[in-house]
């Protein structure tokens, strides 16, 4: 047994956000208790007063590079991570070496994650094999494996007609797709926002285009189909225009964004910075007020960080070359609480886009919520703490991250999993990692 | 005044008493070259390597020459360009040069940035000779000098650029150099590779060849890259040319006296008519002998020179 004392329980599932106590049982959460905290307690007791009591997070897009490229991160250092910042839960995307279009990858990456990870591991199977855009994967069989939701991310789906064809033989059987969505011929080879920014220092530009047309043309396949369909990391105000479309139409779209794309815009890329590259690029103020529109709406489903580690040699070069993606699962949950300030978020609405959101999208069983006899996550936020994100502090393999010196505010007091600590900065509650 | 740079990596942050002061030894510089013997010992003892990653045959040349009648060592280093996943990366090959011990690097990139990106990690001075589609100082130092030898001032001349605005770091120099010492400047090309952004710039954006040439004092033509035409930004050279190539025609309408220039090579009978190219209003002779002497000054000030006047 062990009970979590006197924090703000907020869970949005359930609809309740109130001061209490709970308890978790068996790897399971026990119940909530108001009033005084029971006397006599037989297990642990962790002291959450002044402190938010919440569904462990989920990361719903991750790269955890694990199996093939584990010089940049693997699964046992990206979960510790994840862990570290808040994170119970991550999907991770199948652009692995090999790439996770069979079953035998994504019981190795479950497998993996049960015996050296630090938070629960859900893998995302590719929709094409090889991620070549050509074969559509055995998604049954994959399934079955344990993928929870099927993505070509880094990626687009190119051909239309694939897309289709994929979206409406997996409908039967409820997956879901995840979208990548960029039109590449538009893109045009670009390296950063097409905007001022871009102009001035001479790099090629990706227009908001290559990403809105490709939202576009997925929603309308989606809605040929009627398939389950969802965009990952919205940059646009038009991809966030669209989605909104989308739901009022009454089509099962759903959406997501990173903090990155509320928190910076293309300015961070003055001077050449390969920490800021990324893609979808990093995008104009415009579209960074439209994003923060489209989370305070509810027209965002879910934040998730797109943590995207690299080696340092493949950012230390020119800008054009320098590789895509920054790390984020340490750096999520600060920044998301930033959204607070403006008062347009509540405290359940920014828990709900990191726990009860992303496990609706991915439907995941047990997950998102802290109702009696879901699963023992818990993450215990304090949203005071204020800190500073030094390199010291990355426990990813990796440091690509533009928010290196960033004074952060809110962080991960204590991170439980399956009901075991896996991170702990509350005094006296010691973690397993 | 007195200079304390380190490198010359693009002339954004150039004041334009910097670039006057880059001028003025130029021209001191200019001076030498009328000699009998064109070689000063200024740089005696110094090494320039002439760092290329991109074929260029004139700008190297040109640095090559006036690193050479400074008495400089020049060492000339071309490669392919550099690649994360094959070979050598950039940061590498400019370590084992630096390595060799070299006083100033003159580096040309296909990379925007890559000048900037260099700097920062070797210790030695760096004159970006061209970094993608980002700057190309010493040619809008060039351009600049050029056209104040001409016309004795820069500030109130109009000024039409034309050709390929998009791809060019050309340009992005110009509009430094020529737009900080008050020339109004306007931009003309096809609406493929004039991005509208660039009207944050302060110049005209037109594709209109004529209103962008109309009573202008100097006019800048752009070389179209061929190469480019893979990806089609225009239907043909002969499109493009009938539209944005400068013939007598559309040169009568500028001002009497208004001067004609361009960086090179030409593509003769596509941007430039062959009888202008060699008309003479056309200084595109005038801005290779400037070249020399402007590169002169940024290596000799780099190698720690104050001024050639004495």
């Amino acid at each position: 047994m062990l009970l979590i004392r006197g924090g703000r329980v907020i869970d949005p599932a359930s609809g309740r956000d109130e001061i209490g106590h709970l308890a978790l049982k068996d790897g399971r959460i026990h119940g909530f208790l108001a009033g005084d905290a029971p006397a006599g307690f037989d297990g642990t007791v962790i002291p959450a007063e002044g402190k938010w009591v919440v569904p462990g997070l989920i990361d719903m897009h991750v790269h955890l590079r694990d199996p093939g490229y584990e010089w940049k991160e693997d699964i046992a250092s990206g979960t510790r991570a994840a862990a570290a910042g808040g994170f119970t839960s991550v999907a991770c995307m199948a652009n692995t070496n090999p790439v996770n279009d069979s079953a035998e990858v994504t019981r190795q990456i479950l497998e993996k994650g049960r015996m050296e990870g630090s938070a629960n591991v859900f893998p995302v199977a590719a929709v094409t094999r090889g991620l070549e855009g050509k074969e559509m994967t055995d998604f049954t069989e994959l399934a079955d494996a344990g993928a929870v939701a099927f993505s070509d991310d880094g990626k687009p789906v190119e051909n239309p007609l694939l897309l289709r064809r994929a979206m409406e033989y997996v409908r039967p059987f409820g997956y879901r797709i995840l979208s990548h969505a960029e039109d590449t011929a538009l893109a045009g080879g670009g390296a950063a926002h097409e905007g001022w920014t871009a102009r001035k220092l001479g790099i090629p530009g990706i227009p908001s285009a290559a990403e809105e047309v490709a939202i576009a043309r997925d929603i309308l396949i989606a809605r040929q189909v009627g398939g389950k369909l969802h965009i990952q990391h919205i940059s646009t105000r038009m991809g966030v225009d669209l989605l909104r479309m989308a739901r009022r139409a009454g089509l099962d779209v759903t959406g997501e964004t990173a903090p990155q794309y509320f928190t910076l815009t293309d300015a961070a890329i003055e001077g050449y910075d390969t920490n800021a590259k990324m893609n979808p690029p990093l995008r104009g103020e415009d579209d960074r007020m439209a994003v923060l529109e489209g989370i305070q709406d509810g027209t965002i489903d879910a934040i998730a960080c797109d943590h995207a580690p690299h080696e340092s040699y493949v950012k230390k070069c020119e800008f054009a070359v320098a590789a895509n993606g920054i790390i984020g699962l340490q750096t999520s949950l600060p920044l998301s609480l930033s959204l607070l300030a403006g008062g347009k978020v509540s405290p359940a609405h920014l828990v709900g886009l990191l726990s009860a959101g992303p496990a609706r999208v991915l439907g995941l069983r047990g997950k998102g919520t802290l109702a009696a006899g879901a699963d023992a996550d818990v993450t215990i936020i304090d949203p005071e703490t204020e800190w500073v994100f030094g390199p010291g502090d990355v426990l990813s393999k990796s440091k690509n991250s533009p928010f290196l010196g960033w004074k952060m505010r809110g962080a991960a007091a204590a991170t439980i999993c399956g009901g075991r600590v896996r991170h702990s900065a509350i005094a006296g509650v010691g973690a397993h990692a | 005044m007195e200079w304390h740079r380190r490198h010359v990596l693009g002339l954004s942050d150039f004041h334009p008493e910097e670039m006057e002061f880059v001028v003025d030894t130029a021209r001191s510089m200019e001076e030498v070259l009328t000699r009998d013997i064109k070689k000063v010992p200024a740089l005696r003892g110094k090494t320039v390597v002439n760092l290329f990653f991109e074929p260029s045959t004139r700008t190297r040349t040109s640095f090559e020459m006036a690193g050479k009648r400074l008495s400089a060592d020049v060492v000339n280093f071309s490669s392919g360009t550099s690649s994360v996943t094959k070979g050598e990366t950039l940061l590498d090959t400019a370590r084992n040069i630096e390595a060799m011990k070299p006083d100033i690097l003159v580096v040309r990139h296909s990379a925007s940035g890559a000048a900037l990106f260099l700097s920062r990690h070797v210790s030695c001075s760096i004159i970006n000779a061209g970094d993608g589609q980002n700057e190309h100082p010493s040619q809008g130092l060039l351009d600049l000098y050029t056209i104040l030898k001409v016309k004795g001032k820069i500030a109130g001349l109009e000024i039409a650029i034309v050709g390929d605005i998009l791809h060019s770091r050309v340009v992005r120099s110009d509009l430094h150099s020529l737009g900080k010492m008050g020339a109004k400047l306007r931009l003309c090309g096809p609406a493929t590779l004039v991005p509208k952004e660039m009207a944050r710039t302060g110049a005209v954006v037109t594709s209109d060849i004529r209103e962008a040439v109309r009573g202008v004092d100097v006019i800048i033509m752009l070389r179209i890259q061929l190469e480019r035409q893979k990806t089609a930004y225009f239907p043909s050279l002969r499109e493009y040319s009938r539209m944005y190539g400068l013939n007598r025609d559309v040169f009568s309408l500028a001002k009497e006296d208004a001067v004609i220039m361009h960086p090179g090579p030409i593509n003769r009978g596509v941007e430039l008519s062959d009888e202008l190219a060699d008309c003479e209003r056309s200084l595109v002779m005038r801005q290779v002998e400037s070249g020399v002497a402007v590169r002169m000054a940024l290596l000799y000030l780099l190698a720690g020179g104050s001024h050639a006047a004495h």
